[in-house]
């Protein structure tokens, strides 16, 4: 920073969201964004504790970690897939408008963000439910309902709400799969219902008009807090979905 | 308000962070960082205290070679929380929390850090996560040593795992808010002409901390909530019962773990940097030197985690590759130690109670970090892993080092803090007595854990009394020492001699303003045209900008 960066400039020094210890709005913004940059990076590494698991376990046991991703429900996982992306999208043009300072397109996009986000809660709920049904909640998660998967018989009709088990695959190792599964998974939608938490507020602080072209500040960085979370589910999807689909069946 | 109608020097500050508002709410929600750092300050007080009880009770029952004081079960309960509380509630937050908390900003020429309110959010995350430990411990007790191993911690103990889990789980965030807060204010609050090269070596040290703090943190939640997890429902990465393996366990908490103890150390190291430059009144040796060796004992400390898994099964060629960087590790620390000695030689030392801290902390840190090669060397480990020679090690690091800092830290800017100078006579006798005490407790350990004395067992063979005995000698002097302080650094807060503005004729940002502070840490937005440790004339280290009228009268002052 030099000299003339901390000489505040006289309207901007007024400005209401100006908080009093920063010198003006630019360094405010730039200390915002690179807290939420840093916030990435423990959930990086946060994440990445899971990440080490399931290679570690996908490599040792391979077989059952693709019979256990056979069984994910591929469609509704990728339609899940197009939703975050598409929110993603709409999230950009949020804040987009913002800095444009067009309130009414802004307040459009933010509820389409929020309403793609509320889908894939949607859609994750129906997921876990069938997961349920099948009795793939892995150990006592849910009291009364422990893993106890109906394993398909080598030679007997395909039954969608067994477990297929190839070749090598163990019915233990299979829950392992499932644990990391809803690990991750819940994590992922844990970090969902907060980003949704947080641009409803974002929404209300819109629809009073609080950001535009000067002040944008909370947009922006919720924006990059909900790409974060997209961009883990484009890592979650291939890495728990698409293990080993050549060997359905 | 009668404290403040007369003054002693005619600089003593009338307005300051102590005194700009009162009552319990304008603590409670005050977003100063000076304030927060004062909670803090109270706070991790009453942990080590709790701590200390633990350990006192631990050189109780091994002054003499019966199990007699207490039973093996409670006295693995006693370990483990001496341990979690010390390592997650004392020695993570101590040095950063407080002085951290209250110099990044000031020392770099800022109001306050760049998110005040996170910053005291983090104090209650910290609170919280202390209290549902305490409760914890008072419930019941965990007895899994504070390494929480599995399967030990997930299947067989019958002790309050998953509730000191949750406690540390919380108080992690804490950790992570504040390293977050640091390295934001440290790349865009710094005032003008504040160079990444102008800056004091503390806030190097407490840069490359906060870095280690964002990076290790999250992984030991992750670690603990899976864990918890695993303890709570049996479904399980870590139990070898589930295919799971409890080595990932280790090598997951040890990720965390060992660069934790950067976590304390380093800005131990800030604060001696600052110690030896400013007593020897000498630029600091090679300051770049000494800025990177922070940084590169935070990168190196992320790759040596594998030296505590020398005995767990793990490969003998990753111990050979974790063995060398563990040695690597010592090359930064060297660096440091030796760059503090050069800057002693010609210069104009002082003998002041921080001074003694700084000298204590070179000494005892240097046999810390030696014996740690002994320890990273394969062949020496498997004699000397498990034994009293490890605990006497760490302790020589997070006792001798990081503890001694932090007194010697609090010590030098306590003028600043308070506004009060401590009684320089019993702060050196203090410093001396807990010099003496911690030498005591501590060297005996090496000696019985070389004979081959194992950590952990509430029992030992007669040949190692004659060890603990001296151990348990010098912890009694160790607590006199620490409890000195304690009285005389309360007493001096009501009753020591007011501070100059800067009692020490220092350059530093920090003693260019007011003692206690104004809130907005400086009385006009100051602009720095020196280096780091350019000693002046004392003309030229004056207070930069002056009092305003209204804020003298609001508080009834005199211009």
């Amino acid at each position: 920073m030099n000299l003339a960066d901390a000489v505040p400039i006289e309207h901007e020094a007024s400005h209401p969201a100006l908080q009093h210890h920063f010198e003006n709005l630019e360094q405010q913004r730039e200390a915002g964004a690179l807290g939420m940059w840093v916030f990435l990076v423990t959930e990086i590494m946060f994440f990445g504790g899971m990440f080490l698991a399931y290679t570690l376990y996908r490599t040792q046991y391979p077989a059952a970690f693709a019979s256990a991703s056979n069984h994910l429900d591929l469609t509704l996982g990728a339609v899940n897939t197009v939703v975050l992306i598409l929110s993603s999208f709409t999230m950009a043009l949020a804040v987009y408008s913002a800095q444009v300072g067009k309130r009414t397109n802004q307040i459009i996009c933010l509820v389409f963000t929020i309403v793609l986000g509320l889908t894939f809660l949607g859609v994750k709920a129906v997921e876990y439910r069938d997961k349920y049904v099948d009795s793939l909640i892995p150990g006592k998660l849910i009291p009364g309902r422990p893993f106890k998967p109906e394993v398909q018989e080598h030679g007997t009709p395909y039954d969608k709400h067994k477990l297929h088990l190839l070749p090598g695959a163990t019915v233990k190792n299979v829950e392992m799969f499932y644990w990391i599964y809803f690990a991750m998974t819940g994590m992922h939608a844990v970090h969902m219902i907060i980003g949704v938490g947080l641009l409803s507020v974002i929404l209300f602080f819109a629809w009073r008009g609080r950001y535009g072209p000067e002040y944008h500040n909370p947009v922006e960085i919720s924006g990059l807090y909900w790409h974060f979370v997209d961009i883990i589910w484009i890592f979650l999807f291939p890495l728990l979905y698409l293990l080993g689909r050549h060997l359905e069946h | 308000m009668k404290a403040f109608e007369t003054f002693e020097t005619p600089t003593a500050a009338r307005v300051n962070y102590i005194n700009a508002e009162y009552g319990l709410k304008s603590w409670l929600l005050t977003r100063d960082h000076k304030r927060i750092a004062l909670l803090y300050l109270g706070s991790i007080s009453v942990f080590f205290f709790i701590g200390g009880l633990y350990a006192m009770f631990i050189r109780l029952e091994l002054l003499t070679p019966q199990g007699d004081l207490l039973s093996s079960t409670t006295y693995n309960k006693v370990f483990t929380q001496h341990g979690i509380i010390m390592i997650f509630f004392f020695l993570i937050p101590s040095i950063p929390a407080t002085l951290g908390n209250f110099l990044v900003p000031m020392m770099i020429g800022a109001k306050d850090l760049a998110f005040p309110r996170i910053n005291l959010l983090s104090w209650y995350i910290y609170l919280l996560g202390g209290i549902v430990t305490i409760w914890a411990l008072l419930a019941g007790g965990i007895d899994t040593g504070w390494t929480f191993y599995a399967p030990y911690s997930t299947t067989f103990s019958n002790s309050y795992v998953v509730a000191t889990g949750a406690g540390i789980f919380i108080s992690g965030f804490s950790s992570i808010l504040t390293g977050l807060n640091f390295i934001v204010t440290i790349h865009t609050m710094r005032a003008p002409g504040m160079t990444w090269f102008r800056m004091p070596l503390f806030i190097w040290a407490h840069y490359a901390t906060s870095l280690i703090m964002i990076l290790g943190t999250p992984v030991i939640a992750i670690t603990i909530l899976l864990l918890a997890f695993e303890r709570l429902s049996h479904v399980g990465i870590f139990d070898p019962a589930n295919g799971g393996d409890p080595v990932l366990f280790q090598h997951l908490f040890w990720f965390y773990s060992h660069p934790a103890v950067y976590i304390m150390v380093l800005p131990g190291m800030g604060v001696v940097s600052e110690l030896i430059a400013n007593f020897s009144r000498k630029n600091i040796f090679g300051y770049k030197f000494v800025a990177f060796s922070s940084l590169a004992i935070a990168v190196f400390g992320f790759l040596v985690w594998g030296h505590h898994l020398f005995v767990a099964s793990q490969s003998v060629y990753a111990g050979m590759i974790f063995s060398f960087l563990s040695f690597a590790v010592a090359i930064p620390s060297a660096i440091k130690v030796f760059n503090w000695t050069a800057t002693l030689f010609k210069g104009s030392i002082s003998y002041d109670t921080p001074m003694l801290y700084a000298l204590g902390f070179i000494g005892l840190f240097t046999i810390g970090g030696m014996t740690g090669l002994f320890l990273a060397a394969l062949a020496v480990d498997v004699h000397l892993s498990d034994t009293y020679f490890v605990v006497a090690h760490f302790h020589y690091i997070m006792v001798g080092g990081t503890l001694l800092a932090y007194l010697g830290g609090l010590h030098f800017w306590w003028p600043k803090i308070t506004g009060r100078m401590y009684p320089e006579g019993w702060g050196r006798f203090s410093a001396l007595v807990v010099f003496v005490g911690f030498n005591l407790t501590f060297l005996p350990q090496f000696i019985a854990g070389y004979l081959g004395m194992p950590r952990r067992y509430h029992a030992y063979p007669p040949e190692f009394q004659v060890f603990n005995v001296l151990s348990t000698a010098g912890a009694s002097i160790l607590g006199v020492g620490l409890i000195i302080p304690f009285i005389y650094l309360l007493w001096s807060m009501r009753y020591g001699k007011r501070a100059e503005p800067n009692p020490w004729h220092l350059p530093g940002l920090e003693w260019r303003t007011p003692s206690p502070p104004p809130t907005e840490n400086f009385l006009a937005t100051p602009i720095v045209t020196w280096e780091a440790y350019e000693f002046a004339p004392p003309e030229e280290m004056e207070v930069i900008g002056k009092f305003k009228k209204q804020e003298l009268e609001a508080v009834g002052g005199e211009p």
